[in-house]
């Protein structure tokens, strides 16, 4: 009720971002906020190596549902634990399993993007804070545009363009 | 970015598209062409045999460029300069050189563009517009480079324009572009921070330079501000002969 009240774009406090590359390395972390306690270097890239897990193992277990069995009566995941391996797919098939989306705290919320090159974008936000699928999609923007049209950024390293920072920085303050 | 890429880009894609279906002014050219693809001999022919070659060069005056496309070639074509290089001034030099002949070619075209629009409609510019004047002296070149030419790259002036105030130095003009388009999407890693990659800008601007007979250098400089983090500064330093000409030119009072 609270977060209905609030306007579309309004208050908005986003603590801190972090960019995983697809082979689970630490590749970016800024804080914009204080208000949560920060970690040395080491933890956050075992933070980082921990999620990937813990997203591949949920992605993993997202049940499938047998292909033989079309009818709109099997809704129900978790049915196909017998039929043979050849025929499953996703609920959706369209859609491949997404895996861990959110992990909320009393103070705060992580919310996880995973683009389809497999890059993550962690974001921790006040659990009040709504949008955060906007605020998501500006940074994966400002990522295509600052990091991957950089000549000098190496797929797959850590992320060091100061125009990236720039405006990230900027916008995430300009909103907050 | 520059005119010719996008011109022939731009006109190729219109000429791809009209392939499949010809319009209906073709009809009165010739009985109607068959659909078929024409063989293959590398330059693909639309069907009503219109290449971009025979289309108006004014046509794609106003056509606009992705600039994410141009980003993304402008990126390669640093990586691929990059690729060969053994430090950041051979990396400018490399870049220089894949802009001044650009430069050259487009000095043509802008000249030709400014006479068609200094006429006000096509029809009359055989009869009333006399040709623009290449440029003789420094200044109006400068003024060239500055307007029409910043215009015709991207679509805006150039911020500044600027004569060095150190008296040894009389042959050295300053541009400033304080955001320039090549730039926008680059972050040179703290390691080269001498380095700008506008230095392709620079290029264009000592073959146009060139192509006026004014023989110069052109170099790109980093200087930010706290507004403007990608301030760039366009260093052109004439040659000998240049200034001497330009010390006759003024003697007899030629503009």
């Amino acid at each position: 009720m609270r977060r209905a009240s609030r306007y579309p774009l309004g208050d908005v406090t986003v603590f801190s971002l972090i960019i995983i590359n697809k082979a689970g390395g630490l590749i970016y972390q800024r804080e914009y906020q204080a208000g949560l306690r920060s970690l040395s270097t080491n933890d956050y890239l075992v933070l980082a190596g921990t999620f990937h897990g813990v997203h591949a193992i949920t992605r993993s277990i997202t049940p499938k549902l047998p292909l033989a069995q079309t009818s709109p009566a099997t809704t129900t995941p978790g049915g196909g634990g017998s039929a043979p391996p050849a025929g499953y797919s996703y609920p959706n098939p369209g859609i491949a399993a997404s895996g861990l989306e959110h992990l909320e705290t009393e103070k705060f919320r992580l919310t996880c993007f995973q683009t389809l090159t497999g890059t993550k974008f962690l974001l921790f936000t006040d659990p009040m804070t709504g949008n955060v699928d906007t605020i998501m999609n500006k940074i994966y923007e400002l990522y295509a545009d600052y990091v991957m049209k950089n000549p000098f950024y190496q797929l797959e390293m850590p992320v060091r363009c100061e125009a990236f920072d720039r405006h990230l920085g900027a916008w995430l303050r300009g909103r907050t | 970015m520059a005119a010719p890429p996008r011109h022939s880009a731009m006109l190729s894609m219109n000429s791809a598209v009209a392939t499949p279906q010809p319009m209906p002014g073709d009809m009165s050219q010739g009985p109607p062409q068959s659909l078929t693809p024409q063989p293959s001999q590398g330059l693909r022919v639309p069907s009503n045999r219109k290449t971009i070659y025979d289309r108006h060069l004014n046509r794609s005056r106003n056509a606009e460029l992705s600039r994410a496309s141009f980003a993304y070639l402008f990126a390669e074509m640093v990586t691929y300069a990059q690729r060969r290089v053994t430090g950041i001034q051979d990396l400018e030099k490399r870049l220089n050189e894949q802009g001044y002949p650009l430069g050259l070619r487009l000095l043509d075209l802008l000249f030709y563009r400014t006479t068609t629009t200094s006429s006000s409609a096509l029809s009359s510019s055989s009869t009333s517009s006399s040709p623009p004047n290449r440029p003789l002296r420094i200044l109006t070149l400068l003024h060239l480079i500055h307007g029409p030419l910043w215009r015709l790259l991207f679509g805006r002036s150039a911020d500044a324009l600027e004569h060095s105030v150190s008296p040894d130095t009389p042959n050295e003009y300053m541009i400033t572009d304080n955001d320039p388009l090549v730039n926008a999407y680059i972050s040179v890693p703290r390691e080269m921070n001498q380095l700008n990659c506008a230095a392709f800008v620079a290029g264009i601007i000592e073959g146009v330079c060139d192509g006026c007979g004014f023989e110069a250098k052109v170099s790109a400089h980093n200087q930010p501000t706290e507004m403007w983090p990608s301030r760039t500064v366009f260093l052109l330093s004439f040659g000998e002969s240049v200034m001497e000409r330009e010390k006759v030119l003024e003697r007899s009072g030629i503009k």
